[in-house]
């Protein structure tokens, strides 16, 4: 089954997506900022990273930076959780190399949907 | 699918109360002059979990709330608004509104939002008035929503679309993969019985030395022959749509030639190729038609166990909720619901998990070579066996040990509320106040700390009122400006102690005496040591202060401070300089589960007094006995004279009556009071596990709880400053027969 | 004393029950049998020790450990302002338990011994308590006869409520006779 690594501060965000994906069938790892994201994504490859924007010690988009650089993290998807309706986020994101992004507030079904359409 | 999100809503509300916390010390510890941009992200991070959480579990009217909070703290960490005092005064009621508001929610009451909607209306005010950018972008988004809906309606098609997909050539970088979208296209157009035919165009495609691998030189014309509204096919594209060129064709207008002039033999090749890039990239070998019989079987399989489990658990959440409300069915609803969430859990660091693990596996060590044992046993491996018994004699005592530090907490937690009131206070006073804490993490109990809570905030309060002269007052007698209150928290022994200190003009002898006298509590010829007199501010009906004021009551407090720490059998007391300051120090136990007992024997009963307590034991002598008022003893121990009672006497255990001379006293101390107790005979000393005596009989007087001795009896656990407190018996003494 | 416990439950005939019975324990104290709903019974022991507790009722004998758990013993005896009697190897201390607004309260009452279980139907018990003298009404829900025996139906909620005022006035007879 697909492998995803869940980043967010939040601990109630956390648990949702990982409660939502587990369910779905997929294999969550989470982590609750970005360095530990990295840490967690250098020893293991995940097929998908989810990942908050607004975090402590490093920020969603510098994770995403970070994990283009590494050999393994090239190519894989990785989903921004953002609020941000304004496009600069999204496009500071865009630039370090995201692949797309999951607007807050959403629902489980809407999560798993575009989960689902990405890792097909 | 479904999942039902109110079991992330304890987790939600948890988060957010912590979330508002950190908001609030960071306002506080705002330097408005030298802003510490670190720190405006703190709060915005904080303000911004609280709007996401809030929108994602539903509860709208936080999310619309937080929103505009969170915009305003954008823009200051943007740098487009400079952080004015007025923003942190304004920010600082948020927090306290949206406290009130998730209080409510987590009561599952609805909130009341009037206040919020004030705070609203200011925000949007800041919003609009001072920066016509803010307010021209919204209106801006608001109109981009309006064209995107007007498109939306137009674009019914049933025909189809024509898509011109020319990506940037690092699209891959980015984890976008072509692939996916064509078939998520397919996808789409087959659920409209449609199809979707992707044509690829080479043009672009590098001399091979020149390729390199991670681009993407392809693009494609995609025919999507189906009845879809474009703004799904635009969604597909989403993610792609700023780097990308993308144009959109009605299929109607297209010139249909141009599908069969591009339907050319080398199609299926090219495509292949796509795919065999996608593959590449992806790892992913499955076509588009097993994908999407795989997602079916993901979506039913792990869907149905979820429902299951889901179903179970909330048979078991209303299992627990029936049983909740048929314990407590008097009372109202929301606030039992409130104080259960509020007593329900508890956060405990992994390391403390962790080393409970450790001593669990090793008591079942030892238990399982105990069990050995006892199955071969004989007279010869006695030293085993008592090796064993030790061994499991430290296991036992490093597991209570860690379990009780389950539910310690750093006294952060009481003392975090203290500098908003110190601020509040100070400006409503119109003082100038320096707060210094000192020791936050120092652990007590979870129970103690939520207890003290009250208690110290009076202490504070009182310190900030009474205690701490006016600016001028202080420059006046060559003092700084501002006061300093400092709290400060350390362990000593088995107990923690609390301080709060000011340097302010200390407590007033004369004024206290007076007051007393006045108030009845002492005639006004009686000679009171300091600390006598000091220790009448705690006496019931006492208050110095000339004007009452907001602030510190009217009088009720000091005392009710001091009952609610003996309850937690606690102690206070003050000592204070003139010009000086004061110094209230209270002396807690580290927790109210445990408690290292003095075993005594009273005719057949054994009782418990707390260690922390007792001063000496002595045997009494004739030479130290006065006799008083008729039978009344009193006891002359250094430069004390010490009151003694016969605990069978208060008791009203039927025993003959003692003779003083020759017994064995036990000098106590409660509410700075020494008493002697009369005992028959002193066991030993051991811990105590606590046990309630109100839950299933009731509140005895001087008697604060129960436990269970090693050999399965009860004791019970005298309550010395109960006993200090408790109303002059008329009768008791009589007993007490003369040495 | 479970074993006591065990064999009047056999005594009850199975599937003798209709949609209104409802069981209850019976008891004797100074030759009447009183019942209690078996649904309030935790469990039937034996006499032991107490530890005495300070100023409380003469009907409260003390409280005893029950795995780990405090629990005070109430002599009925000496509740029903009965004759004290020495307590004997039969004497029987049956655990109830009720629920109250501040959760669950377990007592256990001193009685001479344990007598049976019945199957009674609401329908059969008569509301007459004042017929029985020397006897203190408030506790009884109503009265029932079986076999010609009439039995002394309990309100056990009510015989679990250590009355405050009752205590007060307990200690001022204490005072008093001092």
């Amino acid at each position: 089954m697909a492998t995803i690594l869940a980043v967010d501060d939040s601990a109630s965000m956390r648990q949702m997506v990982s409660f939502t994906l587990k369910g779905a069938g997929y294999d969550v790892q989470e982590a609750c900022d970005g360095s530990e994201a990295l840490n967690i994504a250098k020893t293991k490859k995940f097929d998908l990273v989810l990942s908050d924007v607004n975090m402590p010690v490093m920020d969603g988009i510098e994770l995403v930076t970070e994990l283009r650089k590494l050999g393994d993290y090239k190519f894989v998807p990785v989903l921004m959780l953002t609020t941000e309706s304004a496009g600069d986020k999204k496009m500071a994101g865009k630039k370090a190399g995201a692949t797309g992004w999951i607007v807050k507030p959403f629902n489980p079904d809407q999560l798993l949907n575009t989960i689902k359409k990405v890792l097909g | 699918m479904s999942i039902d999100l109110s079991q992330f809503h304890q987790v939600f509300f948890e988060e957010s109360f912590e979330g508002l916390d950190i908001m609030e010390s960071s306002l506080l510890a705002l330097d408005l002059s030298e802003v510490d941009s670190e720190m405006i992200n703190t709060i915005f991070r904080a303000a911004h979990s609280i709007k996401g959480g809030a929108g994602t579990f539903g509860f709208m009217q936080v999310s619309s709330f937080t929103h505009v909070v969170e915009t305003l703290l954008d823009e200051i960490r943007g740098g487009e608004r400079s952080i004015e005092q007025e923003h942190v005064d304004l920010f600082l009621l948020c927090v306290d509104c949206l406290r009130g508001l998730m209080t409510d929610l987590q009561a599952g009451t609805e909130p009341d939002m009037s206040q919020a909607d004030e705070l609203k209306a200011k925000f949007e005010a800041i919003l609009a008035g001072e920066s016509p950018d803010a307010a021209n972008s919204e209106s801006i988004e608001a109109k981009a929503e309006g064209s995107e809906n007007t498109s939306a309606a137009d674009d019914t098609s049933d025909i189809g679309w024509k898509v011109e997909f020319i990506p940037c050539e690092d699209v891959l970088c980015t984890g976008n993969e072509p692939y996916r979208m064509f078939r998520e296209l397919q996808d789409l157009a087959e659920a409209e019985n449609g199809s979707v035919e992707v044509v690829p165009h080479l043009e672009r495609l590098p001399e091979f030395s020149k390729m390199h691998p991670e681009m993407c030189y392809l693009s494609w014309t995609i025919f999507v022959r189906a009845a879809i509204e474009l703004s799904d096919i635009e969604e597909i594209f989403e993610w792609v749509v700023d780097d990308c060129d993308i144009r959109y064709q009605r299929l109607a207008d297209a010139d249909l030639s141009s599908i069969e002039a591009h339907h050319s033999p080398d199609t299926e090749e090219t495509s292949d190729q796509a795919e065999a890039v996608a593959a590449d990239n992806n790892n992913e070998n499955v076509s588009v038609e097993e994908t999407s019989e795989i997602d079916v079987a993901i979506s039913e399989t792990p869907a149905e166990k979820i429902e299951q489990v889901t179903e179970k658990l909330a048979q078991a959440v209303t299992q627990q909720a029936k049983k909740e409300t048929s314990v407590a069915p008097a009372k109202a609803p929301s606030k039992t619901a409130a104080k259960a969430a509020e007593n329900t859990s508890i956060r405990v660091s992994i390391d403390k998990i962790d080393g409970l693990i450790n001593m669990v596996g090793e008591l079942v060590i030892t238990q399982s070579m105990l069990g050995q044992l006892g199955q071969e046993f004989d007279v010869s491996r006695i030293q085993r066996l008592q090796e064993g018994l030790s061994q499991l004699e430290q296991n036992t005592r490093e597991l209570q040990e860690s379990v009780m530090k389950i539910r310690m907490l750093p006294i952060s937690f009481a003392f975090s509320r203290f500098p908003r009131l110190v601020r509040d206070l100070s400006k409503q006073l119109d003082k100038e106040v320096d707060l210094v804490m000192l020791g936050e993490s120092t652990e007590l109990d979870k129970t103690v700390m939520e207890k003290i809570g009250d208690p110290l905030v009076h202490l504070v309060r009182n310190s900030l009122d009474h205690g701490l002269e006016s600016a001028e007052e202080r420059t006046a007698n060559g003092k700084s400006s501002a006061g300093t209150i400092t709290l400060n928290a350390y362990h000593h022994g088995g107990n923690i102690v609390i301080e709060v200190k000011d340097d302010g003009a200390g407590l007033n002898k004369d004024r206290i005496r007076n007051k007393a006298i006045e108030k009845g509590l002492i005639s006004d010829d009686e000679v009171l040591s300091d600390s006598q007199v000091y220790d009448l501010i705690f006496q019931p009906g006492f208050s110095t202060a000339d004007v009452v004021s907001d602030v510190s009551g009217r009088g009720v407090g000091m005392d009710v401070v001091r009952r609610n720490i003996a309850e937690l059998n606690g102690s206070i007391d003050v000592t204070s300089t003139p010009g000086k300051g004061s110094l209230f120090s209270i002396r807690l136990p580290l927790t109210l589960a445990i408690l290292d007992g003095q075993l005594v024997k009273v005719g057949e009963e054994v009782y418990i007094f707390p260690l922390v307590s007792i001063v000496e034991s002595i045997q009494l002598e004739k030479s130290m006995l006065n006799n008083i008022t008729g039978n009344q003893y009193v006891m002359q121990l250094r430069n004390d004279y010490i009151p003694i009672i016969c605990l069978q006497d208060i008791f009203n255990i039927d025993l003959e009556k003692k003779d003083l001379e020759g017994a064995m006293l036990v000098v106590v101390e409660g509410d700075n009071e020494k008493i002697g107790i009369v005992v028959d005979e002193l066991l030993g000393q051991q811990q105590v596990v606590i046990k309630s005596l109100e839950q299933n009989y009731q509140k005895v007087d001087s008697i604060s709880g129960a436990t269970i001795l090693g050999d399965g009896t009860v004791a019970l656990i005298v309550d010395i400053s109960g006993l200090n407190n408790r109303p002059l018996d008329k009768n008791s003494d009589d007993q007490t027969q003369a040495a | 004393m479970t074993n006591a416990a065990q064999q009047t439950n056999n005594d009850v005939s199975p599937g003798s029950g209709s949609e209104d019975e409802q069981q209850y324990l019976t008891f004797i104290m100074a030759g009447e049998e009183y019942g209690v709903d078996i649904l309030a019974v935790q469990e039937i022991r034996g006499w032991e020790a107490t530890t005495v507790v300070p100023n409380a009722p003469d009907y409260i004998k003390g409280v005893i450990n029950l795995r780990g758990t405090i629990v005070p013993i109430m002599d009925l005896r000496s509740r029903f302002n009965l004759e004290r009697v020495e307590y004997s190897p039969v004497t029987v201390v049956i655990i109830l338990k009720v629920e109250t607004e501040r959760g669950e309260r377990v007592m256990g009452i001193v009685v001479d011994a344990v007598s049976d279980v019945h199957s009674i139907s609401d329908s059969d018990t008569r509301n007459s308590p004042e017929l029985i003298e020397d006897l203190n009404t408030e506790f009884i829900r109503s009265l029932v006869s079986i076999d010609d025996n009439m039995i002394i139906l309990l309100d056990v909620q009510r015989l679990l409520t250590i009355d405050k005022q009752l205590l007060n006035l307990a200690a001022d007879v204490a005072a008093d006779n001092e």
